[in-house]
């Protein structure tokens, strides 16, 4: 039997923890000890009590490892909910973006007109700068993020992916 | 026994120690756990072994644990006394083995501080360790421990470290004991799920060419599996093969065993493996040692595999049956079900399939040149065997050819009564944990089958024996190499011993005498009987240096790189097929 050749696919994954010291460090632990792939990871509490938090992790991988991956972190004791959007039925990603840009002249005001094509807040400006706000799909921040590149992209910081699977119900009901 | 009144964080410990039935805990002390060992001092229901060095305080708790079925307890100080312990929890982890560390740490308001011996144990551990604690609040001390025990014992056990900061093993709070309310986030699957038992009898029933291969899942289901495991071979009339770590589930003696599977394992277990068409795979792993090369691994066969963690199903062999739960459930579930559907094993298709596995008997894969001038390490096994076996001895082992070799020509008929480093492959194992399998034990025969080069790692632990009267038996077979390591540059890097010669070793009779403890020596193997009857009759912890052949090598051999039908069986086969680059970079 020769092991079927499997392909590389991107899943985000959605894991609901214990709100308490070092579940962050063993989720991370988990992925660089088994040499598994972050592409992202995002992480804030959510309960109304504080008591939970909850991780998106994307990640790529064949089916075999994205199936070790979720299997390893369900085995942390501290974790609640293993789900992975990406298999589960539709689901929203957003991403958010704050982006400075400086210039003066005609790159400042193209500069100000596509941010508006693409729903971009300013959130702070000067008289040779901006800094934007921006949510969206990744593709959608990585496009806003190409054609500043060329109007004066001084740093950018992003938030990572957050993601949650459309419909009424929730991960933990 | 719950108190009202508030008592201090070191009395929290040792009340939660004993409403959690711990009779003995292996430890040594430090300046970060002295209010502990004070607590410790001031009462008698938890007795203290002293060991000599922290790595073998965990395992000798493994060697409590895996010959009892309890959990095993360590207490170690911070910094270097939990840094010393990272070999032994990295062990038990591998091996699936319940044991609790407590650390000592520096107050909590010095943590982060580079305190003197202020170690991040939590950070250390966290990857070696199935979960671990750092205790900020006495008043969550009494919970914790609770939960660690669970935690270390339920699913696939394995280590809990809990850390406790100086202050408060000192800080007071009342000793509530913990309802056993369920786990938050923690509930491993102990049941297996019925329509997948039932797909998995029905795929055993047509089986032309079964095998059961079953590994320390069993061991560590609890001694009702090793039961269960035999009714179904009874049931089925199936071979059956073991892992290193399983062995002892299923007599070695029943003619349905085919010995030990894996890289020196028996040829008939392996190629069984190879040629089958219905796997039953009951809590192992697929290990790389015991699979081989993983793309020629059991090419045409259907695979079950019955675990009880979720992640060792699909992780190293693509199976076409995964059953999460625990072995022993599931085998009583496979067995009510075999029953109730009147299975019948295809009897003509048994019948061609054990002829074919006792032509591979044939071949008497375990055979080696007898020699009357030299002591032959087999044979040294055998005899230790023969001559010990009405006592029910529990063997530990070091690392090496003597370890496989136990393993192959020691005959073990009953679970927990095999202790061996399967997973790590720790030297300086064995002689700790038959310290804890006696303390368990202590009217039992405990032998620590040994290398000569294995057992200088904790030597140390030879004081420990003698300090509190534990007759354990060290057997040496002292070949003066590395053996195992010596047999891989035979095989591979053209007999270029590197540093694998052990060279100016100690004269162990009188290392043994200088501890206290007695010394035996024997080379000849007309005095091998006598000198194995006298290390039985001697009290006390007894060292035997039994001088063997010295380049003999461990065969069969599944070659680094090879599948199982390309085992080699003796030193000539050897030369034929040399290893291959890439069979050179795995390990
Ligand atoms: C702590 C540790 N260090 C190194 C090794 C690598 N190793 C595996 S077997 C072996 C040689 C063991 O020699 P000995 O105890 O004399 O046993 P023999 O193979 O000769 O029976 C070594 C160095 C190991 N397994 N563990
Ligand atoms: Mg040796």
């Amino acid at each position: 039997m020769s092991v079927p050749v499997q392909e590389i696919a991107r899943h985000t994954i959605s894991v609901v923890v214990d709100n308490e010291a070092g579940v962050l460090a063993r989720v991370i632990g988990l992925f660089s000890g088994r040499g598994y792939n972050i592409d992202s990871l995002t992480v804030a509490s959510v309960s109304e009590d504080a008591k939970t938090s909850r991780i998106t992790v994307v990640t790529s991988g064949t089916p075999m490892v994205i199936e070790q991956i979720k299997a390893q972190l369900d085995r942390l004791v501290p974790v609640h909910v293993v789900a992975d959007l990406t298999l589960e039925g539709p689901s929203v990603e957003r991403e958010l973006a704050l982006v400075k840009v400086a210039g003066v002249g005609e790159h400042r005001v193209e500069a100000l007109r596509l941010a508006d094509a693409f729903r971009a807040h300013v959130v702070d400006s000067t008289n040779s700068s901006f800094v934007f706000e921006l949510t969206g799909k990744t593709t959608k921040i990585d496009a806003f993020l190409n054609l500043m590149r060329e109007l004066g992209l001084v740093e950018v910081a992003r938030t990572g992916i957050v993601a949650l699977a459309r419909g009424k119900t929730g991960l933990e009901s | 026994m719950t108190t009202a009144e508030p008592i201090s964080g070191a009395d929290i410990v040792l009340r939660s120690l004993v409403d959690l039935g711990v009779d003995v805990v292996f430890g040594y002390p430090g300046g970060a756990v002295l209010p502990l060992y004070d607590a410790i001092f001031q009462q008698n229901h938890i007795r203290h072994i002293l060991v000599r060095h922290e790595q073998a305080a965990l395992h000798a708790a493994e060697g409590y644990a895996r010959s009892t079925g309890k959990p095993g307890v360590a207490l170690v100080t911070s910094g270097p006394g939990a840094t010393n312990a990272v070999t032994g929890l990295t062990d038990a982890l591998l091996d699936s083995i319940p044991v609790i560390c407590l650390t000592g740490q520096v107050a909590t308001h010095l943590i982060g501080n580079d305190a003197f011996q202020e170690a991040d144990t939590v950070g250390i551990t966290r990857p070696c360790t199935k979960h671990n604690y750092l205790v900020k609040d006495v008043a969550n001390l009494a919970y914790v421990m609770h939960e660690a025990f669970y935690v270390a014992t339920s699913g696939r056990p394995g280590p809990v470290v809990i850390d406790l900061p100086k202050d408060i093993q000192v800080a007071k709070a009342p000793y509530i004991r913990p309802s056993k309310a369920q786990h938050r986030s923690y509930r491993p699957q102990i049941k297996g799920d019925l329509a997948l038992i039932k797909e998995a009898v029905d795929l055993l029933a047509k089986a032309k060419k079964p095998i059961i291969y079953t590994g320390g899942g069993i061991i560590n289901s609890g001694p009702a599996a090793s039961q269960l495991l035999r009714e179904l071979v009874r049931l089925t009339g199936y071979p059956i093969t073991s892992t290193l770590m399983g062995l002892g589930a299923f007599p070695s003696h029943d003619p349905h065993f085919l010995g030990m599977l894996g890289m020196h394992g028996t040829y008939e277990a392996n190629l069984a493996m190879h040629g089958c068409d219905v796997m039953l795979c009951l809590g192992a792993r697929f290990d790389d040692r015991v699979t081989g090369r993983i793309d020629a691994f059991s090419p045409h066969s259907k695979k079950i595999h019955v675990d009880i963690d979720r992640s060792s199903i699909n992780k190293n062999v693509h199976v076409d049956l995964g059953i999460v739960g625990d072995a022993g459930h599931v085998i009583e579930d496979m067995i009510k079900i075999w029953k109730s559907k009147i299975c019948k094993p295809d009897e003509k298709a048994l019948k061609a399939w054990w002829k074919q596995i006792d032509e591979w008997r044939g071949r008497k894969c375990l055979s080696y040149a007898k020699r009357d001038d030299i002591i032959m390490p087999q044979y040294a096994i055998e005899r230790l065997y023969a001559l010990t076996k009405d006592k029910n001895p529990y063997i530990t082992t070091e690392v090496g050819q003597h370890q496989m070799w136990a393993a192959q020509f020691f005959g073990f008929d009953k679970p927990n009564h095999w202790m061996t480093s399967g997973g790590l492959g720790t030297m300086g194992y064995g002689l700790p944990a038959a310290i804890g399998a006696q303390i368990a034990h202590p009217e039992a025969l405990v032998i620590d089958i040994a290398g000569e080069a294995s057992i200088l790692m904790n030597i140390q632990e030879l004081s420990t024996a003698v300090q509190h009267r534990l007759p354990v038996k060290v057997f040496i077979l002292n070949n003066e190499y590395m053996g195992m390591v010596r047999q891989w540059q035979d095989l591979t890097y053209g007999g270029r011993y590197a540093e694998s010669y052990t060279a100016a070793l100690p004269d162990f009779v009188r290392l043994a005498e200088a501890f206290g403890a007695s010394g035996l020596r024997v080379s000849n193997p007309a005095d091998l009987d006598s000198t194995i009857k006298e290390m039985m009759k001697t009290d006390g912890p007894v060292l035997v240096d039994c001088r063997v052949a010295k380049l003999e090598n461990c065969f069969p051999m599944m070659p680094s790189g090879a599948a199982h039908n390309e085992m080699i069986l003796s030193a000539e086969d050897a030369g034929l097929s040399p290893i291959s680059d890439e069979g050179k970079a795995l390990v």
